[in-house]
């Protein structure tokens, strides 16, 4: 099957796809809150307009609910408020300092060529060409987990988790057309939940150490020493 | 008949280069609010060039009289491998697309002992600067072309961009990122800001301008001639790679007529829109040119894993 003889909506998904990857290595290789965040949104955009041209093309009226719920959440709420946590804490002029942004980043693209070893045997034997992209979901799971490996900052900690969440959900439209509306719906509630719930840590987080920089809790001791 | 083709197309190549140079400095100028220049003033920096006479230094050996003649006669090759017009030439037939980049790095050798040989310490500041910038630059801008000749499964670049010509209107994923990644590339290499300034003399700033500083006379003429083409043969390269509709498949003389209108079109776009980047941004300092080549090798190899992971036939 070549791409040439697909149409243009799975043609169009899987160039999304490509630019979702795309938009994981930029959260990498950022070090400012800000961008990083809105990074995060161009993503959740993304992601957005790819559940839509799926819905399109599969005709399958459901995929518009959850693509208007991504928008909601993922593109104008959780960064509104991350980047309103940002400005309260006053950490918008702060630039991380990335140690091994270069090993980092061709580690990044070592995890993409696991994630296409390790789906190679699942995605070989179907005729869907979509399910291409299900590598490039494995992966931005993965680069989420590295981009909270590699960070030091809280909220880019969580960013990363969020970004976590966008790759399954890619993962989901593009291998299953959707998951049940339930499931859909319980998922976005909890992100949201879990966006509430990150906000109200950061508080305490910076209260208590005075920054949100997760290396200096590794000092934090019971007894004074 | 083809080589005359050809040979007329090389030609064209070099004649026009200084146009597109000309043409990029007046958007800027007129961007940045400044009275323009002529368009042609290029040639007449060139012609008034080539009317001075050349001084050379009394440590000079053969090596720096020699360079501007070996950097333009890559450049003029290097030019005639690239379909400008047509595809399907007997000169493009003959090299293919890694010879090129042997071609600029040919002229890179070359131009980096030039600079040194004089012994002043600006030619061999800016040369180890050239060496590691293209170091860097190299490596990405062959992800980013390997990207394409796996698509098309040839390493030829006119067999390439008709394989790109003759299969119409398809969004591959793996050409975004090769787009992407040859942008970049072309902006350090032929030393646009925010890699290089070409339009600066201030020596914390200079490559390029730091090994040519010597030069005078015909040969800053042959220097400078080479640059423009060289500007030209990457502006070409992402047309036609990219955005290929428009070239001659025939040697007709209609064909190769609106292939022309067509290139000189796509080229004056791309060259406002370097004007509008070298506008917008500020030069980076030297030490973050790395990061930026190794974010383009980047987007070159996830080019190419997009290829795999996301074209692959089955």
């Amino acid at each position: 099957m070549e791409l040439l003889e697909q149409d243009f909506y799975t043609q169009a998904i899987l160039s999304l796809a490509a630019l979702v990857g795309l938009t994981s290595f930029l959260m990498l290789g950022q070090g400012r809150l800000l961008r990083l965040i809105f990074v995060f949104a161009i993503q959740g955009l993304l992601l957005t307009l790819a559940t839509a041209l799926a819905g399109y093309s599969m005709n399958n009226t459901h995929l518009y609910i959850s693509a208007a719920i991504t928008l909601l959440l993922k593109v104008i709420l959780i960064p509104w408020m991350l980047e309103k946590q940002v400005f309260k804490l006053n950490l918008h002029r702060d630039v991380e300092a990335l140690n091994n942004k270069t090993a980092v980043m061709l580690g990044g693209a070592s995890l993409v060529v696991f994630s296409y070893y390790v789906l190679h045997p699942v995605i070989q034997d179907t005729p869907l060409v979509l399910l291409n992209a299900l590598a490039v979901g494995l992966s931005v799971v993965l680069l989420g987990m590295l981009l909270m490996i590699s960070h030091r900052h809280a909220i880019a900690h969580v960013v990363g988790f969020m970004s976590i969440e966008n790759g399954l959900f890619f993962a989901a439209i593009v291998s299953t057309r959707g998951m049940p509306m339930i499931v859909e719906l319980g998922i976005a509630f909890d992100v949201l939940v879990a966006a509430i719930l990150f906000g109200i840590f950061f508080l305490h987080i910076s209260r208590s150490i005075d920054s949100l920089d997760v290396d200096q809790m590794n000092r934090l001791n019971e007894v004074d020493q | 008949m083809n080589w005359i083709i050809a040979l007329l197309q090389t030609l064209l190549f070099i004649t026009l280069s200084p146009l597109l140079a000309g043409w990029v400095k007046w958007c800027k100028c007129r961007l940045q609010n400044r009275k323009a220049p002529s368009l042609l003033q290029p040639y007449r920096d060139l012609l008034r060039l080539t009317h001075k006479q050349p001084v050379i230094s009394h440590t000079a050996s053969w090596l720096y009289i020699a360079t501007p003649y070996i950097i333009f006669s890559a450049m003029v090759l290097a030019a005639s491998v690239v379909p400008l017009i047509a595809v399907d030439l007997p000169t493009a037939a003959s090299a293919d697309v890694i010879v090129l980049v042997g071609f600029f790095a040919f002229a890179r050798f070359f131009q980096v002992l030039g600079g040194m040989d004089i012994g002043t310490a600006f030619g061999g500041m800016g040369s180890s600067r050239e060496m590691m910038v293209s170091s860097m630059a190299e490596p990405a801008m062959l992800m980013a072309i390997f990207t394409l000749t796996m698509t098309a499964s040839s390493t030829n670049l006119s067999t390439a961009i008709g394989f790109v010509l003759n299969q119409g209107l398809v969004l591959r994923p793996s050409f975004i990122f090769a787009l992407i990644a040859m942008i970049l590339v072309a902006i350090a290499e032929t030393g646009r800001i925010p890699v290089d300034n070409p339009a600066t003399h201030l020596e914390l700033t200079m490559i390029h301008e730091a090994m040519v500083l010597e030069y005078s006379g015909r040969h800053l003429a042959l220097i400078e001639w080479a640059s423009f083409t060289k500007l030209m043969i990457f502006g070409v390269l992402i047309c036609n790679i990219f955005f290929p509709w428009g070239m001659a498949e025939e040697f007709t003389l209609s064909a190769l007529g609106s292939a022309l209108l067509w290139l000189m079109l796509k080229l004056s776009i791309l060259a406002v829109l370097l004007a509008v980047s070298e506008t917008l941004f500020a030069k980076m300092r030297l030490f973050r040119v790395p990061e930026y080549l190794s974010f383009a090798y980047l987007i070159g190899l996830l080019g190419l894993l997009s290829h795999i992971i996301l074209e692959a036939s089955r």
